[in-house]
């Protein structure tokens, strides 16, 4: 379930690190943003590599300065020290050099922070696609706006993007502050309630990249993880227009019967395009099984977590929004295999 | 009336030593000691209560520690786990890194200053018990399970009523308003001392450096602390009387908290290290047998950091969509910074390296200070930088961040501190073996603990969970984490069972143990409750090195000098140059203080159990005490010389 | 008696040290502490004004009552000012009278901006605006009494002659507080009552 990166692209403006880096032993973990996977991402990496270079280098030169100055001419511990004397020297040998090179430095990174932060403020082109998120303790609600609104449409906690193309990030919050973040694609914009951020992200090559909430938001601020997927522009397509579409009806018997329970008792938080249910406190249930992960990349999606979820969702993720829902073990039967044709 | 007066210089002798002995005595017993003004015996509780919060806060990190070390346990509920990392992060940040400075500031500056008492000893008194009850407040709430779940800075809106119900939002509300009081009050006291009562002679060009790290530091906090206390405030009355500062739907606003908050909150971080910093500069060049490389740049630097620090709060603030514009300059602004902190690095380094260091334990400390502070340094620097940031922020890089400036820039030099001064204190030595040991684990302990946590954050764990996948990569880190906490837990326990042993056999101390060249030290170990028999007169930034370094032909007089034993009285001095130009009356050892702190502690639990009649009895009380404590007592101070009218 | 210590004095004795106290310094760092909490209310007013503008008010507050309040406010000022001069020359008499007069001056302040709150279309729980509005005039208010509270200290301090007169810097720093709490309120007064007039 971890993210699984196709590219292996690492960072252009410092390939010598970049080749250090991608070394077997450091096999990029899912939220690393030590490696970048787009445009937005690949100037703040260098930054953030030149920036950590830097670092390296002032710590080691320090530290080997004071370890020198500490044995150059060590006395003894014990026993009365030696007298005190001052050698005079000139302070300017001592702070110009060190301050001199030091304010270059910093003029410097201002700089180069300044061109970053022109260069990443808006995307290349105009994005192709207009997404709003929705930051939900502790979930995310995506939803795909069209110009014509009645092909706009909801998911929640995995969003498909076309590879190659910016995509605009409207963020919203229902309730408390939460951070969209993507490390591999773009930093974090904080979701805000009463206030409307704009972010844009893009991916060089399809994948999946792992997002999280960047912000304290509560007792599952852990699991509210999300997924950007980066599709070929045809699989984009595909699978919107999958999404488009209402959900599946389900077969006569046992599916059929699942979602009349389903409508009944969970319908007025969740939505299923084309049902009854047209609930907006939980996540839209439309496409379920074309999702890899649920409520919030707290479990992987299959049919016995997801019958663990149902069953008792406070203790798999304590806390959330979603109550334990007192259902009888057929009724449990019959709304599972109504969900697991929801694709 | 008014009369022109000359002071004689007197030698001291025992006789006197005998008679100052008998006028500045505290009253033995418990009663004795809740009356006691004595600014050395209240630094010394300030420390040890300090000290206390800084185990419970440690404990606190290492059950979190459990925690964390393996993905995925269960050791913990989230809730409780979030509200562990909250009371770890206000138990340290605010009820121990600032106190344990105001301890050693309380106890050393009047001894370093060349003085008799802090210009408002009563007020230092007060300042002291609030702080005990603020703590004890927090605590107890925290015994009957009531707790602050929304961490250290506390954002709104999750802190608001509707999403945190409960009283713990309350608790740390009212406790750090009232601890606010207290720093507020020891600040005003500090920078009234440093006007009003040091040793004739030293000139502002002669203060160490501990003294100019305080003064920078009670300036900030001056005008800071009333952001944070405001903002609490408006935060208690959103949640108790619904009033909508914060409350999105009916239009208050969440950044308003932000702002708020950080225009408090760097300042602040400044001000629970620039005390700290200045016990590295006058504590290094004893132990390196010479005197600071570049006093006046680091004086000069200690107070642009502050004033710097004014104009920074936005960087805490990154990821909020604030406009690039407004951004670049708070970046900028992050990055100059730097360059004080530089200056006193460099100082640092260069003492060293010019001086003949003797690898004391005192010395290990304060010399790793510089080390770590580079690397905390070097990570601030790094998140100064905006697009770089939005990667940074609310990682382990951050936590990583943190703990190496707060641990490496105020713990280590506290304990450097506590090796150097602690013989004057109790009049013992600390054991060096034990200290070497001591050192030795913390230093490994706690760099194997937070070195690798740099990395743990690069890698995109976000800090305040309280738990994570075993996929993510973290596990490895998150474990060598545990590990260098326990080991860094190890060091603590150890300094510990130094102290306590060294109480009852170190290892007699005289008064300059170490050799130093600061005033403190021309007293004997533990010092009189009069600091000085005679006031000393200060001709040098040397005192007491001034025959060896052959700067100038000048010398202080420390045993011939004003002897003032006509009931408690101290000698004030002009702001700048410290020419004497009063006596100052000292006030007697009251219980005023411990009545008022009682009042103004019920005033606030009275507020947050929301009783009126609670809130106007304390008030009643409160006022009373002021009322005794403000009466024209005769004079309170003999002008040495006033225009006769 | 030979001393540096004495011959410092001589240079000092220009200043006369009564006016600058431990407590006179005392209060000045204590009106900085203050008037910081004022700073950053109207930093919060500001802040909130130019962000809220959904549920900001249209039309500026009216001056009928503020004004004249202001006005005697002032005043005030001024005659704990000139009670300050007749007690440094000795004429308690008169600084008794002008204390007295300093009281009710802020006395009749308080009540007047009770009316005032009494007539205002908002509530401190009505929206940002009334919280904040009532917040910084309800702290002003509050630091008024306090005002009060030292000047009814001071007036039963001189009228019992307790204060010897090398104390009378208490009458210093009760008159320097009263001054931080009227020049407050102007900086009140300018923010929400006169700043809407300027947009
Ligand atoms: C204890 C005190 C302390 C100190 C001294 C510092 C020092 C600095 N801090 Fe830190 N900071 C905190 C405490 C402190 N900080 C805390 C508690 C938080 C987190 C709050 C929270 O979110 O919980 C925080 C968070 C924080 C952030 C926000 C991060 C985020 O949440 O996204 C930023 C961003 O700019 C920052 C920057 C800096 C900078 C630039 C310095 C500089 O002053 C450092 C300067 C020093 C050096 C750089 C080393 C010496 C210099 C040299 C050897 C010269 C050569 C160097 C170079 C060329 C680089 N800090
Ligand atoms: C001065 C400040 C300070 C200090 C000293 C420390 C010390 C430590 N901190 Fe802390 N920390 C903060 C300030 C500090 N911290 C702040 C401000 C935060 C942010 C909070 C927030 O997000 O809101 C934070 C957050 C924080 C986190 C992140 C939590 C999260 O985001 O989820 C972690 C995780 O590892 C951590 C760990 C530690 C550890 C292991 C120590 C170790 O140094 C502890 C060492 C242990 C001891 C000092 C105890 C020794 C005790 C004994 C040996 C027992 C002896 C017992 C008897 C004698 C009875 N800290
Ligand atoms: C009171 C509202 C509520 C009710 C009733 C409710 N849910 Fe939920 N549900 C939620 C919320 C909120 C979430 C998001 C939880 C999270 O991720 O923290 C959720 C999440 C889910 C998810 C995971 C979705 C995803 O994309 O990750 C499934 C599946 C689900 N609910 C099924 C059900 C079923 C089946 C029922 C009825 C038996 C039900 N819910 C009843 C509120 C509700
Ligand atoms: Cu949402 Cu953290
Ligand atoms: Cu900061």
């Amino acid at each position: 379930m971890a993210g699984i990166r196709e590219s292996s692209i690492g960072i252009a403006a410092l390939p010598a690190t970049a080749i250090i880096y991608s070394g077997p032993a450091f096999a990029d973990p899912p939220l690393s943003y030590l490696s970048a996977f787009g445009p937005k991402a690949d100037s703040t990496a260098s930054l953030t590599w030149g920036l950590l270079i830097i670092s390296i280098l002032v710590t080691a030169v320090m530290t080997g300065l004071v370890i020198w100055a500490i044995f150059r001419k060590r006395a003894p511990v014990s026993g009365p020290g030696p007298e005190p004397e001052t050698h005079h020297i000139s302070t300017f040998n001592i702070f110009g050099w060190g301050l001199g090179l030091t304010a270059l430095i910093l003029a410097g990174c201002v700089g180069w922070t300044m061109m970053t932060l022109a260069a990443i403020d808006q995307p290349p082109k105009t994005p192709a696609v207009n997404i709003e998120v929705t930051g939900n303790q502790w979930w995310w609600r995506v939803r795909y706006l069209n110009d014509e609104p009645s092909k706009n449409f909801d998911t929640a906690n995995e969003m498909h993007i076309p590879a190659g193309e910016p995509v605009k990030v409207t963020l919203r919050s229902e309730d408390v502050i939460h951070s969209f973040w993507v490390p591999s694609l773009s930093g974090k914009t904080d979701v805000i309630p009463g206030q409307l951020n704009t972010t844009w992200i893009e991916a060089r090559e399809p994948g999946t990249y792992q997002g999280q909430c960047g912000e304290y938001c509560g007792l599952q601020h852990a699991h509210m993880q999300f997924k950007v997927i980066a599709d070929k522009p045809a699989d984009y397509l595909a699978w919107r227009d999958n999404q488009l579409k209402l959900a599946p009806t389900p077969a006569p018997g046992d599916p059929q019967a699942g979602l009349v329970v389903f409508e009944k008792r969970c319908g007025a938080c969740h939505a299923v395009r084309g049902t009854m249910a047209g609930g907006y406190l939980g996540p839209n249930l439309s496409h379920l099984m074309t999702r890899s992960t649920l409520a919030a990349g707290t479990l992987p999606a299959d049919q016995g977590d997801l019958a663990g979820w149902i069953s008792d969702p406070q203790s798999v993720k304590p806390g959330t929004r979603m109550p334990h829902v007192p259902l009888s073990g057929d009724e449990m039967q019959l709304v599972i295999t109504y969900l697991s044709s929801l694709n | 009336m008014a009369n022109t007066m000359t002071i004689p210089a007197v030698q001291e002798t025992p006789e006197l030593r005998a008679r100052l002995d008998r006028i500045w005595e505290t009253p033995k017993g418990f009663a004795g000691w809740l009356s006691s003004v004595d600014h050395k015996s209240i630094g010394i509780r300030y420390i040890v209560t300090a000290f206390a919060l800084l185990v419970i806060g440690g404990i606190e990190a290492l059950i979190m520690r459990l925690q964390l070390a393996r993905p995925n346990q269960q050791i913990l509920t989230p809730a409780q786990y979030n509200e562990l990392f909250t009371m770890h992060g206000i138990s340290m940040i605010f009820w121990y890194a600032s106190p344990i400075l105001s301890g050693f500031s309380n106890y050393l500056w009047p001894l370093i200053l060349g003085s008799r008492d802090m210009a408002f000893p009563r007020l230092n008194a007060l300042s002291y018990w609030i702080y005990l009850f603020s703590g004890v407040f927090l605590y107890a709430a925290f015994a009957i399970g009531i707790a602050p779940n929304a961490g250290w800075f506390d954002y709104v809106p999750y802190a608001n009523q509707q999403y945190n119900p409960g009283q713990g939002i309350d608790v740390y509300a009212m406790a750090l308003i009232l601890l606010g009081i207290s720093t507020t009050v020891g600040a005003i006291n500090f920078v009234v001392t440093l006007m009003r009562t040091r040793a004739a002679g030293m000139s502002i060009n002669r203060m160490p450096i501990l003294v100019w790290g305080t003064l920078t530091a009670s300036a900030g906090n001056i005008l800071a602390v009333p952001a944070v206390s405001l903002a609490f405030f408006l935060l208690w009355l959103d949640r108790r009387f619904g009033t909508h500062f914060y409350d999105v739907p009916a239009g208050g606003q969440p950044l308003l908290w932000q702002h708020l908050f950080w225009m408090f909150g760097h300042p602040w971080v400044y001000a629970i290290v620039l005390p700290a910093m200045g016990m590295v500069s006058d504590g290094l060049p004893t132990f390196c047998r010479r005197p600071l490389v570049g006093y006046t740049l680091v004086a000069l630097a200690t107070v642009l950091t502050m004033v710097i620090g004014f104009g920074v709060w936005v960087h805490h603030m990154f990821a909020t969509g604030l406009p690039d514009i407004g951004m670049s300059f708070f970046s900028a602004a992050s990055f100059v910074i730097v360059i004080p902190s530089a200056v006193a690095v460099f100082a640092w380094t260069a003492t060293i390296a010019l001086g003949r260091p003797q690898l004391t334990t005192a010395f290990l400390f304060f010399a790793s200070t510089i080390v770590l502070f580079v690397i905390g340094g070097v990570s601030g620097f790094m998140t100064a930088s905006v697009p770089a940031d939005w990667q940074f922020t609310d990682t382990y890089f951050i936590v990583a961040h943190i703990h190496y400036v707060l641990i490496g820039i105020n713990v280590f030099p506290v304990l450097g501190a506590l090796y150097y001064w602690f013989p004057k204190m109790s009049g013992r030595m600390l054991s060096e073996r034990l200290g070497q040991w001591n050192f030795w684990l913390m230093f490994i302990g706690f760099n194997l603990a937070f070195l690798p946590m740099h990395l743990t954050g690069l890698w995109g764990m976000p800090r305040r969970v309280y738990t994570y996948g075993a996929d993510f990569g973290w596990n490895t880190l998150n474990m060598i984490t545990t590990i260098g906490s326990f080991v860094l837990a190890l060091g603590v326990l150890l300094l510990i069972v130094n102290v306590v042993m060294s109480l009852f056999r170190g290892a007699a101390a005289g008064p300059n143990p170490w050799d130093a060249a600061t005033l403190e030290c021309a007293t004997p170990s533990p010092p009189p409750p009069y600091n000085f028999a005679v006031l000393p007169t200060v001709a040098s930034r040397h005192p007491l090195w001034e025959d060896r370094l052959q700067e100038s032909d000048e010398r202080s007089r420390i045993t011939v000098g004003p002897a003032l034993d006509n009931g408690r009285e101290a000698l004030a001095t002009s702001p700048i140059d410290a020419q004497p130009d009063a006596i100052l009356k000292m006030p007697e050892d009251s219980y005023a203080p411990l009545v008022l702190g009682l009042a103004l502690s019920a005033l606030f639990v009275s507020m947050l159990a929301m009783s009126l009649p609670g809130v106007l009895c304390s008030f009643a009380v409160g006022l009373i005490a002021m009322l005794i404590w403000l009466w024209p007592a005769g004079l309170s101070f003999r002008p040495l010389r006033t225009t006769d009218g | 008696m030979v001393d540096a210590v004495a011959s410092g004095a001589e240079e000092q004795a220009r200043s006369p040290s009564i006016a600058r106290s431990s407590g006179w310094w005392g209060i000045i760092f204590t009106i900085a502490t203050e008037g910081a909490v004022f700073a950053y209310l109207l930093f919060s007013y500001y802040y909130m004004a130019i962000s809220s503008h959904a549920t900001w008010p249209t039309a500026p507050l009216s001056l009928k009552l503020a004004l004249p309040n202001t006005l005697i406010l002032l005043l005030s000022s001024g005659t704990i000012w000139w009670a300050e001069r007749q007690y440094s020359t000795g004429k308690s008499t008169n600084a008794l009278l002008g204390l007295v007069v300093t009281f009710i001056l802020g006395a009749i302040f308080v009540s007047i901006q009770m009316v005032e709150w009494h007539q205002m279309s908002f509530s401190p729980t009505s929206g940002p605006y009334g919280s904040l509005y009532f917040t910084t005039t309800g702290f002003h208010v509050a630091h008024v009494v306090v005002g009060l509270l030292i000047l009814l200290a001071l007036i039963g301090w001189v009228a019992s002659g307790i204060l010897e007169d090398r104390r009378q810097n208490a009458v210093s720093v009760g008159a320097a507080y009263w001054h931080f709490v009227d020049a407050v309120w102007l900086s009140v007064f300018f923010t929400y009552y006169l700043t809407p007039y300027l947009s």
